[in-house]
């Protein structure tokens, strides 16, 4: 089947088998490999990307039902040479160690302080609770979320 | 076995990993409109499922206990997608996506239940394309939704080629994964009955955030002065019929919203219901829940009737 979907603002037209995953049509159909390929199973959320400017599993998605969306991944985050705050806090906090769930944090991130500028700790625990990191019990992630909350420079997404 | 696509193959031992974690290969289709499904749906019937939100649906394909040949997609149909007041009723889309439930102030108004219940349904990127209908014709014997719709006394409206038809929500599982939705319709729309001096709450237990419950408890009161002129209460994860705890319910109708009564309730649910030991824990631990967490929402639910009236 043809589809086409627009990936951080570029148009990709490919023919793909229905049952082909959305996490699998960025990866080896585009070569958009910053969004990890994890448990597979919509547990651990290192695959987040954005389906029509909201944050979802693409392991669990069709590539087909993303025929005519608008998708957003970690590789658009940053603009015109520059991270954005997120990634710049996760750099500044530690927020990261080997790296695996960082792609999907930083979504979610960028997601939450689109549509909530000042979160407490508390509701980025709550935003992230569907993402599994192991490596860095969540504090620094937390705190870097934190520090791109007071970072966030306005229109940056 | 069929490959998983270029990217895959020559892979070795991963690839054939891999194979296991992708769906069999399947048709698909993209309805336009409720009548579009349902033609698509006529012609490919009974080897079609409709796909929503997907997230019960694909993770069922890639482990082969759903392998539909065709799948027809009805994400386009913006139409099926809202939440709204009318005929005296809450009603919901079967495409509402559990956020929208969650976000839904007037489903929070008149129902605190549902606000409960979706604030521990899965994740919040699950329950961003999730969506309501397709929790329930899943129709997981541990959903939660359908012991909160069980517990409002709600109905489902049922889209087929003989037309529409209304079930109610008790009555909509015919078993685990199994609905009264033939093969050929669809779920349209959830009903939920709005009536004064009512309360309601859900509380769940799961072994980590995000988990399926070991057990949950549901419960909706009316009360008229200190006395509760009805109530539901539904149960998920406990083998109870119908995600309802008819005994408990039929001992409180006409009772006072004491404590004790309602504690009563909760060790009559706890006798009926029939879970199943496994990885979340033997049967008596989850009777023992059953029986707080029942008298727990009822607490709950009849004191948020309270405030509501006062």
């Amino acid at each position: 089947m043809k589809i086409t979907v627009t990936v951080n603002g570029v148009d990709h037209t490919r023919v793909v088998e229905p049952r082909l995953l959305l996490i699998h049509f960025l990866r080896d159909e585009l070569g958009l490999t910053g969004s990890h390929w994890g448990c597979d199973t919509s547990n651990c959320g290192a695959c987040v990307i954005w389906l029509d400017r909201t944050p979802v599993k693409s392991c669990t998605v069709l590539a087909v039902m993303a025929d005519g969306r608008e998708i957003a991944t970690v590789e658009g985050l940053g603009r015109d040479g520059a991270l954005d705050p997120v990634q710049e806090a996760f750099a500044a906090c530690h927020g990261l160690q080997c790296g695996f769930c960082t792609p999907g944090m930083l979504m979610t991130a960028r997601w939450l302080l689109d549509h909530h500028p000042d979160p407490t700790a508390g509701e980025i625990r709550e935003a992230i609770s569907g993402q599994v990191c192991r490596c860095t019990g969540y504090e620094n992630i937390v705190r870097s979320v934190l520090w791109a909350a007071k970072h966030d420079r306005p229109g940056t997404s | 076995m069929p490959s998983a696509g270029p990217a895959h193959e020559g892979r070795g031992a991963l690839a054939r990993e891999v194979r296991l974690q992708v769906p069999a290969q399947v048709e698909y289709e993209r309805a336009a409109s409720v009548e579009h499904a349902l033609a698509l749906l006529a012609r490919y019937a009974p080897g079609a499922r409709i796909l929503a939100g997907g997230h019960s649906l694909i993770p069922m394909m890639k482990l082969r206990l759903a392998q539909p040949e065709v799948l027809i997609d009805i994400n386009q149909i913006s139409g099926l997608r809202y939440i709204e007041r009318a005929g005296g009723e809450l009603r919901i889309g079967a495409l509402a996506r559990h956020a929208d439930l969650l976000a839904a102030p007037l489903a929070g108004e008149h129902f605190t239940i549902l606000h409960d219940a979706e604030r521990v349904i899965a994740d919040p990127i699950v329950r961003n394309w999730g969506t309501i209908g397709g929790s329930l014709c899943q129709a997981d014997p541990s959903e939660d939704l359908s012991a909160a719709f069980a517990a409002l006394k709600g109905s489902m409206v049922i889209h087929g080629p003989g037309g529409r038809r209304e079930v109610s929500a008790r009555a909509f599982h015919t078993g685990p994964y199994e609905t009264v939705v033939g093969p050929a319709e669809m779920l349209t729309e959830i009903r939920l009955p709005i009536r004064p001096g009512s309360g309601s709450a859900y509380l769940k237990v799961a072994r980590r955030t995000g988990d399926w419950p070991i057990g949950a408890a549901g419960a909706a009161v009316w009360l008229a002065g200190g006395r509760i002129t009805d109530v539901g209460i539904g149960l998920t994860a406990v083998g109870a019929a119908g995600f309802v705890a008819a005994e408990a319910e039929e001992f409180l109708r006409g009772r006072t919203a004491d404590a004790q009564n309602l504690a009563r309730a909760g060790e009559i649910a706890a006798e009926h219901c029939r879970p199943a030991a496994d990885q979340r824990g033997p049967v008596e631990y989850k009777r023992h829940l059953v029986g707080e967490l029942t008298a727990r929402v009822l607490g709950t639910a009849v004191r948020r009737a309270g405030e509501l009236a006062s």
